[in-house]
Parts: C-alpha cells; sequence; structure tokens
C-alpha cells in the first residue's frame, strides 16, 4: 500500500460549483483525495455533502473537469459507467432491491458493475457475492428477501452490494446513522477492514466519535464552502468548525 | 434450470404442431375465428409485461402500437399488396421504431406521468390516422384477402397459425428476458433506479431495449388483424379497450412469471370472447372494469402471486 | 379561408371554452394535483353527474344549474367513500399506488361507462333551458348564450374555490397536506381525514361542472375519453394544484382548439388536447406555475 500523499491524487475535484434555481449548494468546492486515503467529510445539514457526493458518483451532473477520476474527466459519464469505473456508494436512506433476496441484491452488481468475463459461471458469481456476504456477517440473510432486514442489516446490505461493484472508491452516505452504539462500531469495524483492502473511503458521518477514529483526513463543509480540512483534531478544534457544525 | 428449458423447448414444439394439425383438421372456421383473438391477446399481454411488468412503466398505450400495426399492415397492402408475412415484419419494425421513442420518454417521466403520456401518444396517433385520407380516414377501409397459400386450407386457418407462432416468440421472448441479467436489471431498476444506476445497471439503455421489444411484439401481434377482418378504421384498431384489456389480463395473471399473462389472457380473453357472443360487447366490458378492479384491490400479485403465496403457506407448514 | 374576424372570433370562443375546460378541471386540479391521487376515472365521474342532472331535468323539469347543485352534496359523500376506498387498499399499502391506482381508476371508469350505456343507450342526451339554444349577436359575431353561461358559472366556481383554499382553515390544511405529510401530522392533524376531505370537495365540484357540460354540449356514455386529456392537459400544465394556474392553462388549451378548429376542421379536434399534454410533459413537466422546481 503507497503511503498517503506521495500518489498522484484518485479523485480530484476541482472549482465544484452546483446551483439549483438560485439555490447554491456546492460552491467552488475543490479537494483531492488521495488512494487508500480514509477521508471524513462532515458538515451540518444541508451544508452539501450529500450533493458533494451525488456530483462524485453521477446521480447530478456537472461541469467538465471538475470531477477527475484516476486522472480521468469523468463528469460526462452517466452514474452505471462511474460505477463500472470503481466509484460505488451506500445511500442516506437505505435503498435496497425491495423484490429481491440479499443475495440478488448483490448479484445485480456482480451482473452489471464488474466486467463481466463469459468464462465466469453463474455459479461462480454467487460463490463470489456469499463470501462477501460472509464477510459482513449477512451470510445467513443470504436468501431472506431485502425488506425483512434490520435497520443495521439494511446498512450492511448496502456495503455489500457497493463492495460487490469491486470499487476503488466507497462513499458512505451515513451508514450509522439510526443505529445503537455496538451497531456503529460493527459498521465502522467493516468500514475499517475494508480500507485495509486498499479501497479508499469517503464517509459522510454525523457521530464525532466515529468521524474521528475512522478518518486520517477530515473535511468540514458549511453552506456549499469548505471552512476546514486537515488532520481529525485540527478540524475538530476549528473555530469556524465549531461555530457552523458543533452550534457553539 | 436445465431441465426445466427442455420442458420448455418441449412444450413450445408441441404447441405448435398441435396448431398446424388443428389447422388440417378442423374445417369449420369457427373456432380459429374466437381463438385468433386469444391468441393475439397473449401476444400483447406477454409484450406488456416486458415493460409493465418487469421494468414496473405502465403502458397505457397498447392500442397505439396495436393499432400501428393493423395500419402498417393495410398501407402495405394497399400500396403494394404486400404479403402477409413482409406486413408483420414491417409492423414489427414500426414497433420497434415506436417504442425507441417511448424509451427516450422514460427519460423524462416516471410513474404516472409516463401512463399517462402513453394514452396521449395513442390519441395523437389515431387523429393522425383518422385524418389520413389514403388509408380510409375515419370512414375505414375494406380489404380483400388474397387467395391462401398451401399449406393451409383456410385464410383464417392461416392467420391462426400465424399468431400461434408470435405467441411462441413472444414468450421465448420474455422467458428470456427473466431468466437473464436484462430480467435482474430491469428488476433493479423497477425498484428503485437510482439505486441500480449506482450499481452499475445501464438503466436508460435497459429502459429503450425493453420498449423496443414490447413495442415490436405489440406492433407485429396488431398486423394480422387488417387480414382477419378484412377492414380496418382508426376508432376501433386505436381502442383504448385494448390497453385496458391487456392491462387487465397481465395484472390478473401476475407480472412476477413469464406465465402469468398468458394465464390472464386466456382467462380473460375466454371470458370476454364468451360473454361477447352470448350477451352483449357493453357486458363484456362492464366485467373487464369489475375484474380489474377486484383483482387490483384483493390480488395485487395476480393468479401467480396468489399461487406462490398458498405454495409458500404450504412450505412454511411442512417446516 | 383565414381572416381577422374568424381568428378573433375562434380566440373569444376559445376563451369562453377555456373557463369551462378550467370548470370541468378543478376536481381534478385538487385530486391529482394537490393530493397525488391519479384520478383517471374523474371525467367519467363528471359524465356520471351530467347524466344525474340530465335525469333531473328531463323527467322533473329542473333547470340543469340547480339540478347541479341538488347533487352536489351527494357527490361530497360519494367522494369520500371513494378516497376511504383508494386509500385503505392503495396508499395505505404504500409501494407502487400510482401505478395500481391508475389501473384501479381505469376499471371503475369502465365500469360507470358501461352502467350508463346499460341504462341511457348509447345516444347523446341534452338538457333544455331558456338559455340554451339562443345566441348573442355583436356584429357578425355570433355567441351562444350556454358559452356564455358556462364562462359566467365556471369563472364564478373556480374563483370561489380557489378562495376556500387560500382563506379558509380547512382550504389551508389541504395545500398543506399535499406539501408536507409529516409536518401536519407532528401539528396533531390528521392527514388522512383532511385529504379524504379534499377529494370530496374535488368530486362535489363536478355537480356544478357536470351541470356545465351537458349545457355546452349533449354528452355521451363515452365522453370521458376524450376529457381525460383535456383535465389532464389543463392539471399539467397548470403546474400540479395551482388554481390560477388551472384558469389559465384551460384558456390556453380552449383558444388552441378554438383555433385548430377553425383552420383544419373537427377532425383534429380530439388531438389537440393530448398533443399539448405530451409538450409539456416532455418539456416543462413542472407545468407553466409549478408547485415543484
Amino acid at each position: 500500500m503507497t503511503p498517503p500523499g506521495t500518489s498522484a491524487p484518485l479523485l480530484q475535484i476541482s472549482g465544484l460549483t452546483k446551483r439549483f434555481g438560485g439555490f447554491t449548494a456546492l460552491d467552488n468546492v475543490s479537494v483531492d483525495i488521495r488512494p487508500g486515503e480514509r477521508f471524513g467529510l462532515i458538515g451540518p445539514n444541508g451544508s452539501g455533502k450529500t450533493t458533494l457526493i451525488n456530483c462524485i458518483s453521477g446521480a447530478f451532473r456537472t461541469e467538465a473537469r471538475t470531477v477527475v477520476f484516476r486522472g480521468e474527466d469523468i463528469t460526462q459519464l452517466p452514474a452505471h459507467v462511474r460505477t463500472r469505473r470503481g466509484i460505488a456508494r451506500s445511500f442516506q436512506i437505505p435503498r435496497p432491491f425491495k423484490s429481491m433476496t440479499v443475495v440478488e441484491n448483490l448479484m445485480v452488481a456482480l451482473d452489471f458493475a464488474v466486467a463481466t468475463d463469459p468464462l465466469v459461471s453463474a455459479a461462480h458469481r454467487h460463490e463470489t457475492a456469499m463470501s462477501i456476504l460472509a464477510g459482513m456477517g449477512l451470510a445467513s440473510k443470504a436468501n431472506a428477501s431485502a425488506t425483512t432486514l434490520s435497520q443495521v442489516e439494511l446498512r450492511k446490505m448496502e456495503l455489500a452490494r457497493a463492495m460487490a461493484t469491486r470499487p476503488k472508491l466507497l462513499i458512505s452516505d451515513e451508514a450509522m446513522a439510526g443505529l445503537s452504539s455496538s451497531e456503529v462500531d460493527e459498521v465502522l469495524d467493516l468500514l475499517m477492514s475494508l480500507a485495509d483492502q486498499d479501497i479508499t473511503v469517503i464517509m459522510i458521518e454525523h457521530i464525532m466519535q466515529a468521524v474521528m477514529r475512522f478518518s486520517q483526513r477530515v473535511m468540514c463543509l458549511d453552506a456549499g464552502k469548505i471552512i476546514a480540512i486537515g488532520a481529525p483534531t485540527e478540524v475538530m478544534a476549528n473555530q469556524r468548525v465549531q461555530e457552523a457544525y458543533l452550534g457553539t | 434450470m436445465k431441465r426445466n428449458g427442455i420442458f420448455f423447448w418441449i412444450g413450445a414444439a408441441v404447441f405448435l404442431i398441435a396448431i398446424a394439425l388443428m389447422t388440417k383438421l378442423i374445417t369449420n372456421e369457427y373456432p380459429f375465428f374466437a381463438g385468433y383473438v386469444i391468441l393475439q391477446f397473449i401476444v400483447l399481454a406477454v409484450a406488456w409485461s416486458i415493460l409493465g411488468g418487469h421494468a414496473g412503466y405502465v403502458n397505457f398505450g397498447t392500442s397505439a402500437f396495436f393499432g400501428m400495426g393493423v395500419y402498417t399492415a393495410v398501407f402495405l397492402f394497399k400500396v403494394a399488396g404486400a404479403p402477409l408475412l413482409v406486413q408483420i415484419a414491417a409492423a414489427a419494425a414500426v414497433g420497434a421504431l415506436m417504442g425507441f421513442a417511448l424509451g427516450l420518454l422514460t427519460l423524462r417521466m416516471q410513474g404516472i406521468f409516463f401512463s399517462i403520456a402513453t394514452i396521449a401518444l395513442t390519441i395523437v396517433i389515431e387523429t393522425s390516422i383518422t385524418n389520413w385520407r389514403y388509408v380510409g380516414g375515419a370512414a375505414g377501409i375494406q380489404l380483400q384477402r388474397p387467395p391462401v397459400t398451401w399449406p393451409f386450407s383456410g385464410y383464417v386457418q392461416m392467420l391462426f397459425f400465424v399468431q400461434a407462432v408470435l405467441v411462441v416468440l413472444a414468450v421465448v421472448v420474455s422467458r428470456y428476458i427473466q431468466n437473464s441479467w436484462i430480467g435482474r436489471g430491469l428488476q433493479a431498476l423497477r425498484d428503485d433506479e437510482l439505486a441500480a444506476e449506482c450499481t452499475g445497471v445501464p438503466t436508460l439503455r435497459l429502459k429503450v431495449l425493453a420498449c423496443v421489444v414490447s413495442g415490436a411484439l405489440m406492433c407485429a401481434a396488431g398486423a394480422p388483424a387488417a387480414m382477419y377482418l378484412q377492414y380496418a378504421d382508426p376508432s376501433s384498431a386505436f381502442n383504448l379497450n385494448y390497453s385496458v384489456s391487456t392491462l387487465a389480463m397481465s395484472l390478473i395473471g401476475g407480472t412476477a412469471h413469464w406465465a402469468g399473462p398468458i394465464v390472464g389472457a386466456i382467462l380473460l380473453g375466454t371470458t370476454q370472447q364468451l360473454l361477447t357472443v352470448t350477451i352483449s360487447s357493453e357486458v363484456n366490458v362492464l366485467v373487464l372494469g369489475v375484474m380489474l378492479v377486484l383483482f387490483v384491490v384483493a390480488a395485487p400479485e395476480g393468479l401467480i402471486g396468489l399461487l406462490r403465496r398458498v405454495r409458500d403457506k404450504r412450505k412454511e407448514g411442512k417446516q | 379561408m383565414f381572416s381577422f374576424e374568424l381568428l378573433l372570433d375562434a380566440v373569444v370562443l376559445g376563451v369562453l371554452l377555456g373557463c369551462f375546460y378550467a370548470a370541468v378541471s378543478l376536481g381534478l386540479s385538487v385530486a391529482f394535483g394537490l393530493l397525488d391521487v391519479p384520478h383517471v376515472a374523474h371525467p367519467a365521474f363528471l359524465v356520471l353527474a351530467s347524466y344525474a342532472v340530465y335525469v333531473l331535468n328531463e323527467f322533473y323539469g329542473i333547470d340543469p344549474l340547480l339540478a347541479g347543485l341538488l347533487i352536489t352534496p351527494f357527490l361530497f359523500v360519494f367522494g369520500l367513500a371513494a378516497y376511504r376506498l383508494y386509500y385503505e387498499t392503495f396508499e395505505k399499502r404504500g409501494s407502487d399506488a400510482g401505478v395500481r391506482g391508475i389501473a384501479f381508476f381505469f376499471g371503475i371508469a369502465f365500469i360507470i361507462e358501461v352502467l350508463i350505456i346499460l341504462q341511457f343507450g348509447v345516444d347523446q342526451r341534452s338538457v333544455t333551458a331558456t338559455y340554451i339554444g339562443k345566441a348573442w349577436r355583436i356584429g357578425d359575431m355570433r355567441i351562444p348564450y350556454r358559452l356564455v353561461v358556462a364562462f359566467a358559472v365556471a369563472t364564478l366556481l373556480t374563483t370561489l374555490l380557489a378562495l376556500y383554499l387560500s382563506k379558509t382553515f380547512m382550504g389551508r390544511a389541504i395545500r398543506a397536506v399535499a406539501q408536507d405529510q409529516e409536518a401536519l401530522r407532528l401539528m396533531g392533524a390528521n392527514p388522512i381525514r383532511i385529504k379524504q376531505w379534499a377529494f370530496g370537495i374535488a368530486t362535489a365540484v363536478l355537480g356544478i361542472a357536470g351541470a356545465l357540460l351537458i349545457i355546452v354540449a349533449p354528452v355521451d356514455p363515452t365522453l370521458d375519453r376524450a376529457y381525460i386529456g383535456r383535465t389532464f392537459c389543463v392539471v399539467v400544465m397548470a403546474g400540479l394544484g395551482s388554481m390560477t394556474g388551472t384558469l389559465v392553462a384551460a384558456i390556453i388549451l380552449g383558444v388552441a382548439e378554438s383555433i385548430v378548429l377553425t383552420l383544419f376542421g373537427a377532425s383534429w379536434a380530439p388531438a389537440i388536447s393530448f398533443a399539448m399534454l405530451l409538450g409539456v410533459l416532455a418539456v416543462r413537466p413542472q407545468g407553466l406555475f409549478g408547485r415543484r422546481s
């Protein structure tokens, strides 16, 4: 694993602005994410965090060259192509495929996102899906309908589905919201283990302990602008962050 | 899985052979005349389900596709005396083009707006045809069937057989889609388009594909109707009843499995035929409305859904 | 064939016709625009109301407008019941209410159509009143009184409903439920009750609207199909749920229909509303006075 800071950035956001009608959701945001980095993204509600990841994952279109992934301008690519390039995400409110079982949810990713080798049989893909589920502690739920899962299981399944697309960059959008503290630890350990597998992770989170424990770097957004970026302790100590985010 | 496949192909072959034998052995035209309509509805319902069932886009424009199939055939027959197979192939092409346009519409509208747009499309096309004098305008057009070709003994028998071939074609396509990655992708986008897109599913391409296939089959199913009735007029060819019947058949049968629309079409189609003959076409429409409401309210997953639920219950009981 | 007088004629008639279209679309504007109920049976309800007016007029000699007023309370109750059924079977169950809902309402529309046919046959029916059949002459222009009456009543009805929605407590609650159901629940109000009430109002308005429909022209059982296009065109163009928008959009539709009728003839008329609807959906789905931007 290359140490952060020495290689070319995995993701470059430069001069990214996103407006909805008269409302500016993101205002000239620029940041580089390095390969293998664990990156925390914080900010009050409505500060533009989810808008930013929508711009990265392709749900929203942006101007040319504002989002560059592994040296390639991806702003003109639709979301599913970005997924194939290696950008995966989970959703703030889980969005499972409700009519499918857990393992089928993962099969969608394996069928579509991973460059399909005709020699890789359906049975083999099923095996892959099962091993990912096992890694997430969801193996026993593989054949359960996605609608029967508990909140924490849903969160894990979303991460598993994202992992099945074989991402280089995983964006986790408040995967711990509404979970108990032991469940938060569980999900956090999962995300940590992913980062060990050489996957870059951007984590959006409100739970500060989780952000502090997880992140190598933290960025704080407020009203669409970056107000602080750096080591977690530095950002937390920043007065503007405390004002904007902690409301003190 | 494999064994299922073999059974399916044997079943399809037996079905076609049986139909072929029927056209040889039965001399009375009436059974073919009545059966044709049911076969036609099977094609329509199966084709409809490809988009409406798998992808969850409820198309109320079945009559637009059906009517365009009829009028493609009318036009080609009038302009060049084109043979039946050419009429059907051309109708399929027209349907595919219309489906492509419809697929692009899904970019801008979803859910009920898509459904309303398909109704609008139907009326706009119908009105255009009504104002096209060459194919008869509002008054309609009479068509003289050409002499029937070997090996068929009568024209209606031939149409019956051709429609049966279309049934097999539609079912093969629908079954393939259901069991392949295309079906899984459509199912994913029906559940959640954004999540599907972010899991790597090319949603637009799949939707357009479903629209094209569904449209081509529906248009093809309409093409032989011109020769079947020896007459065509816009208000019958584009009648909204085709849209609602097709929808009702698919929903009654259930869209979770390719067999659902077939079951629905046979059930409702037969009932409608009997009612139209024995009582009146009004009562037939009444029954259609009542069945539609009943099933949507009481059995939203259709007969296939009911069957599965019973089976699951039994499994649980055994455990 | 084209002259300025002809065009002026068409525009004036179009404006009158447009106000009438607004009246028949008001209910849908509430049901679909504000409540998100895919009410494709709205035009069938409208035609049903017209037949009720016809019966009262033909057999009891009651003036059609008065008849429309008389059936209004019954329609209100009918609307309450219809929403209850819709809510219990679809909205409560949640998923894809829109898709099954539209199939449900289509079924209802078909049932109504056939019941009317079985009772009254397929022939056109009309009503009699002193203001039907005569016309008002200004220079060369001839404006039928029935259109003038429809125009006046329709404008009054639209204004009253707009006032109801903006000035009364219940009206404001209805608008609130359209915007944020959760917030209303938190305030202690029951959104389902409010929606049911709103659907009752949407259906009750059909009493007068149905009277206008049969005053303007004779009705037949399948007339609802043409009005699916007109009413949805108006409501979508208006931008879901805006009353001013409904009036403006309806006038645009009326004028467009009237001009096309003058220039190209009646055979193109059915397509106009549907073509405009398609255009609006494709180009500006939020409508002219969009509720959502």
